[in-house]
């Protein structure tokens, strides 16, 4: 296990270090002059070259690269061009923490009910209650979020006036009304993931339900709650684990509409501010955040399939 | 070519025969029919302003309303299933080709060429697809063909990693070992003796990548990054009326359904492509 997850790691950081250079070189295709964008139209020459020299934009494009690499492992992703005096750093590190309560509440709410219907599925194979959840499930994959956040909007909060449909958090709001505003956010985030995770889940219960084993236990006579609970149940949700990793990233990219669409201050309508303005730092520590966050994340769930896979414990 | 005519008949005859695939095939056709008829005619100009009627309501002019600037929300519709249908069979098959090519030398090749191929690949797939669309295109700027060659970018590692797994099962065949030993070429025995092989998988994730080109290039529209005003684009058409979500939500909710009815259309079908599939094994 240690030696699984130091390699793991290793491989993790080199995948970081690649990743670091192709979030760099992507960012360095922004059109124009950055230092005319930040100063605007009528900056004196003496005032642009200035700024091109703090920025090291004098400098050739792998020097900057280095810096920049320089200032990430040393904590320090530079200051947001837009908001001057402003630590992207700071900025990240807030935002990051409303996107976790965000991804955490959908994982939380998702799970459960994912598992429970796929599993219902799987075990009335072909019945209505199969038929209606395996439909039910094809409509939550196939509406993208900003879809779903609409009509939810539309229906959540502008006729029944339940839910807000914008929820910058305000921290002076009572925690119920807190609570109320994350109620469509994480509903919406929540309705792909589940959708996938019941599909694999049902049909991770057929397939362990057609193994000789299963027919071995009904043979010897265990009662059939018996052999779903310890037999059937156990064997399938296994690979519910790695589905359920895989899709981490499904979530993070849902992140990014669902963020814009409520207004919520996550990592993903920071990067989109970041687009938006081109504020350059800003940009590249977001990806960078999202794309170490989101490997960090299947590395538990890597972790987590071991942990509960006896066959593998030892290796 | 034969052969590959008869696989395709067969499917097709097969996929006849479940309900849900019949199901997909027949919204995927409806669409298709949409966009062909709304190519050339539509019942108003998509593009032409008429401040005069916004914001009416579905009625007998309008049958399903009309947007902020007065344009017809059917005719927008219909003229941007092109775009969409377009954009997604475009960015899928460039995903579909250059993941095929990449797949199919590293699993044939193995060795140097498998190692530094699918580390790429790995790399490109520790973004988020999402993430490293809105990277690309939020610095490279959008349009029609960037959009395009991004989905294909972005999809691309996935379906390598597909085929790749696939060759592997089918390299150690023995007719792979007669075309060597009757000493073909590398290419050829890649493109005419394992291609035809792998057909089937293929088939499965085009359309799985179909579906996901149309989910994806749909967000990237909704979030400014994808084909720009005033060209129809669904995705587009939701982010622009957005603001007007409380006196015309017509002008979300329709754009909002043909997105979802396209989507769950190809999931059907892709699901029914990946029962024939397994079959097949």
């Amino acid at each position: 296990m240690l030696r699984f997850v130091s390699i793991r790691l290793l491989s993790i950081v080199a995948t970081l270090f690649a990743a670091s250079f192709l979030i760099f070189a992507i960012s360095q295709l922004l059109p124009g002059d950055v230092a005319q964008m930040v100063l605007g139209q009528n900056a004196t020459p003496e005032a642009l070259a200035q700024l091109r020299l703090k920025m090291g934009l004098d400098q050739p494009w792998l020097a900057r690269y280095l810096a920049w690499l320089g200032g990430v492992l040393r904590g320090d992703l530079g200051e947001s061009l837009m908001a001057p005096g402003v630590m992207v750093s700071q900025q990240l590190a807030l935002n990051a923490r409303a996107s976790l309560v965000l991804a955490g509440a959908a994982t939380v709410f998702v799970i459960p009910l994912a598992l429970l219907f796929g599993c219902l599925a799987g075990l009335n194979q072909d019945n209505h209650i199969d038929r209606l959840i395996s439909i039910m499930s094809i409509f939550a994959i196939s509406l993208p979020e900003f879809v779903s956040a609409t009509f939810l909007i539309i229906i959540f909060s502008l006729k029944l006036g339940l839910f807000p449909s914008a929820s910058l958090i305000d921290t002076s709001a009572s925690i119920i009304g807190q609570f109320r505003s994350l109620v469509l956010p994480v509903f919406t985030l929540s309705l792909v993931l589940s959708g996938y995770v019941a599909r694999m889940t049902r049909a991770s219960v057929i397939e362990t339900n057609g193994q000789p084993y299963i027919r071995a236990a009904v043979l010897k006579g265990l009662s059939r709650r018996r052999v779903i609970v310890s037999h059937v149940l156990r064997n399938a949700l296994l690979p519910t684990v790695t589905v359920i990793a895989m899709n981490i990233g499904w979530l993070v990219g849902g992140l990014v509409v669902v963020e814009t669409v409520f207004s919520y201050p996550g990592l993903g309508s920071l990067l989109m501010t970041g687009i938006i303005q081109r504020d350059v730092p800003l940009i590249q520590g977001a990806a960078l955040v999202i794309v170490a966050g989101y490997m960090v994340f299947n590395l538990l769930a890597d972790i987590i399939y071991r942990l509960l896979n006896p066959r593998l414990r030892g290796g | 070519m034969g052969h590959l005519a008869a696989t395709i008949r067969e499917w097709f005859s097969r996929l006849c025969d479940s309900k849900a695939g019949l199901a997909g095939l027949a919204i995927l056709a409806a669409w298709l029919l949409v966009a062909l008829v709304g190519y050339f005619w539509t019942p108003y100009d998509p593009l032409a302003f008429d401040v005069a009627s916004r914001f009416q309501a579905p009625g007998p002019d309008h049958w399903l309303g009309t947007d902020k600037f007065g344009r017809d929300v059917l005719s927008r519709i219909m003229s941007g299933a092109a775009y969409v249908l377009l954009l997604a069979l475009s960015g899928a098959l460039i995903a579909l080709t250059l993941g095929t090519a990449i797949g199919l030398s590293a699993g044939y090749r193995g060795g140097l060429t498998d190692e530094i191929l699918m580390r790429a690949m790995d790399v490109l797939m520790s973004f988020p697809s999402l993430l490293l669309a809105i990277l690309v295109l939020g610095t490279l700027g959008a349009g029609f063909l960037n959009v395009v060659l991004v989905v294909g970018i972005v999809f691309c590692p996935r379906v390598a990693r597909v085929v790749r797994g696939t060759v592997m099962e089918v390299k150690p065949c023995e007719f792979v070992d007669a075309a060597r030993l009757r000493g073909e070429t590398d290419i050829a025995i890649m493109l005419r003796e394992i291609l035809p092989n792998i057909l089937g998988p293929l088939g499965v994730e085009f359309s799985v990548r179909f579906a996901y080109a149309i989910f994806l290039s749909a967000s990237l529209g909704f979030l400014g990054l994808g084909v720009q005003p005033p060209t129809p684009d669904w995705g587009l058409m939701i982010n622009e009326n957005r603001g007007f979500i409380v006196v015309a939500p017509w002008t979300v909710v329709f754009p909002g359904l043909a997105i979802s009815s396209l989507v769950i259309g190809v999931n059907l079908l892709a699901d029914a492509f990946r029962q024939l599939a397994s079959g097949e094994v």
